[in-house]
């Protein structure tokens, strides 16, 4: 593969997740389409409940954009750094934020011997950052000021507001289908045998979406979170202007197999790496996986650098 | 007839103004704001640089307790300072700013032969300290052309450009250069211990 250079990379990714986002929403549409159909007909009591919906979804929508930096550091234990014990990691975060413009995080830190890392908060405003104490003894200061630009990398782009909308998107897009299979033998329908036809076809047709809805959701909103980590890789590379750094660490994390003990599976996307350690290559695996493989992102990280 | 032509050549013609009007707005604002971004993130490169210059007494008063070491060295980083203070002048400043940054290299260089300086606590948090500041100001010299590229670019592409000569903002920005003082690598000379 050539060397891209960094912007380019960030803008393929950035059109890249608009397309997945589109994705979704038509999902969700048709999701939500079928269901006031079944339920009211191709009318206004039809109408009411995709208005319903859609008022349902903006709620959802608005109550996880403004919680999330407070959730996410409560469940994973972190705790904020005392200024003059983390010393140098202030110091690494405040380079980092002069190189990106951005303004300066809370930090955090997470007692824990596992090289990991991670970014909250809906905007650079809000934001806070994460890094465990492994990340502090084990990392040469070159290589956490590599990881230290991803995080800030993700802030910046505001990836933390993209997959907090994607995950009630999720959310939205299984209750929808659960809603279908549950209730699609409600449903009213006109006598008439031409129109009874369609909706029966109609009904397949949702039983079918209703049950492949979960698996297309989520994968999506996986494919969306593995881009935005190659996008924070090469914000990471155009911030420290050192790759290497970032790939170095990276390695390091790679050769670690020791997973996370503070994370689980509704906070595993948000780390630098996998912190439950899932994804070793395969590619049917790598497609339920929130990171795209290390290997990769090592070789793209080098080829950047020139 | 005539009367509906005219009408309608009239309405395309205040219609055309108020969108290149909207536009020239929207263009006129964008560039002030990165003209603005370009203004604060050279302001910051400055206010890094004094962060260093305030570090330095401390930096020879610690040193200064290890008798044997290079006196040379230390003087070459105390008069850098002095000459910071005393400047006059955009020039003069930058000159002695890359001074200064020569006999920090030096002195960095020559402690690394001092094991009892590098052990000693305060010694090692003011290396860190002034690492980090010279990080700083590469950081923010690096930002700064980072924003120099962004208007450079912006006032070349359309449809800037059309309108960038009229708002009087067509005028290139320059890059900061490494110069070629700061390009050479110190040279450390042991033999004077």
């Amino acid at each position: 593969m050539p060397a891209m250079d960094f912007y380019k990379q960030i803008s393929d990714n950035k059109r890249m997740t608009v397309l997945l986002f589109l994705a979704f929403f038509i999902l969700i549409g048709l999701l939500a389409g079928i269901i006031s159909i079944l339920l009211g007909g191709l009318n206004v009591y039809g109408f009411t409940y995709f208005t319903i919906f859609g008022i349902l979804i903006i709620l959802f929508a608005l109550i996880s954009y403004y919680s999330c930096d407070s959730i996410v550091t409560f469940v994973s234990g972190a705790k904020e750094a005392d200024k003059k014990k983390f010393n140098q990691l202030y110091n690494i975060v405040e380079e980092m934020c002069i190189a990106s413009g951005l303004p300066k995080p809370r930090v955090f830190v997470i007692e824990d011997s596992a090289i990991n890392a991670f970014a909250t908060g809906r905007d650079p405003q809000h934001a806070v950052v994460c890094v465990t104490t492994g990340c502090l003894s084990r990392l040469n200061r070159e290589e956490l000021q590599g990881v230290i630009a991803h995080e800030l990398s993700h802030v910046k782009n505001y990836d933390i507001r993209t997959m907090t909308i994607a995950t009630v998107l999720v959310g939205i897009a299984v209750m929808l289908s659960d809603f279908i299979l549950r209730f699609a033998f409600y449903s009213k329908g006109n006598s008439d045998s031409k129109d009874s036809r369609l909706f029966i076809v109609l009904i397949v047709v949702a039983i079918i979406l209703a049950l492949l809805t979960p698996l297309i959701a989520n994968l999506i909103k996986l494919a969306v979170s593995r881009k935005r980590e190659f996008v924070a890789d090469a914000g990471s590379a155009e911030m420290t202007r050192n790759p290497l750094a970032l790939a170095s660490a990276l390695e390091k994390i790679s050769k670690d197999t020791e997973p996370l003990e503070a994370a689980n599976k509704a906070t595993a996307h948000l780390y630098i790496s996998d912190p439950l350690k899932n994804n070793k290559g395969l590619w049917l695996k790598n497609m339920f996986s929130t990171h795209p493989p290390v290997s990769e992102r090592i070789s793209l990280l080098k080829g950047m650098s020139n | 007839m005539i009367f509906v032509d005219l009408t309608l050549v009239l309405l395309a013609i205040i219609g055309f103004v108020v969108i290149v009007g909207i536009v020239a707005i929207a263009i006129y604002n964008s560039l002030i704001s990165t003209l603005k971004q370009v203004e604060n993130a050279w302001a910051q490169i400055d206010v890094q640089l004094k962060r260093r210059a305030d570090l330095i007494p401390n930096l020879v008063e610690t040193v200064k307790g290890y008798a044997k070491f290079e006196k040379g060295v230390l003087e070459g980083v105390t008069k850098a300072r002095s000459a910071l203070m005393s400047a006059k002048g955009p020039k003069d400043a930058a000159n002695a700013e890359n001074m200064l940054s020569g006999a920090l290299k030096s002195l960095f260089a020559v402690a690394e032969a001092y094991p009892t300086l590098k052990a000693n606590e305060n010694f090692k948090a003011l290396q860190e300290e002034l690492s980090s500041t010279e990080n700083k100001v590469a950081f923010a010299r690096q930002f700064y052309n980072d924003m120099v590229m962004k208007w450079n670019t912006m006032i070349l592409t359309f449809p800037n450009n059309l309108f960038a000569g009229l708002f009087g903002m067509n005028k290139e920005k320059e890059f900061f250069q490494a110069t070629e003082e700061e390009k050479k690598t110190v040279k450390v000379d042991f033999s004077g211990m």
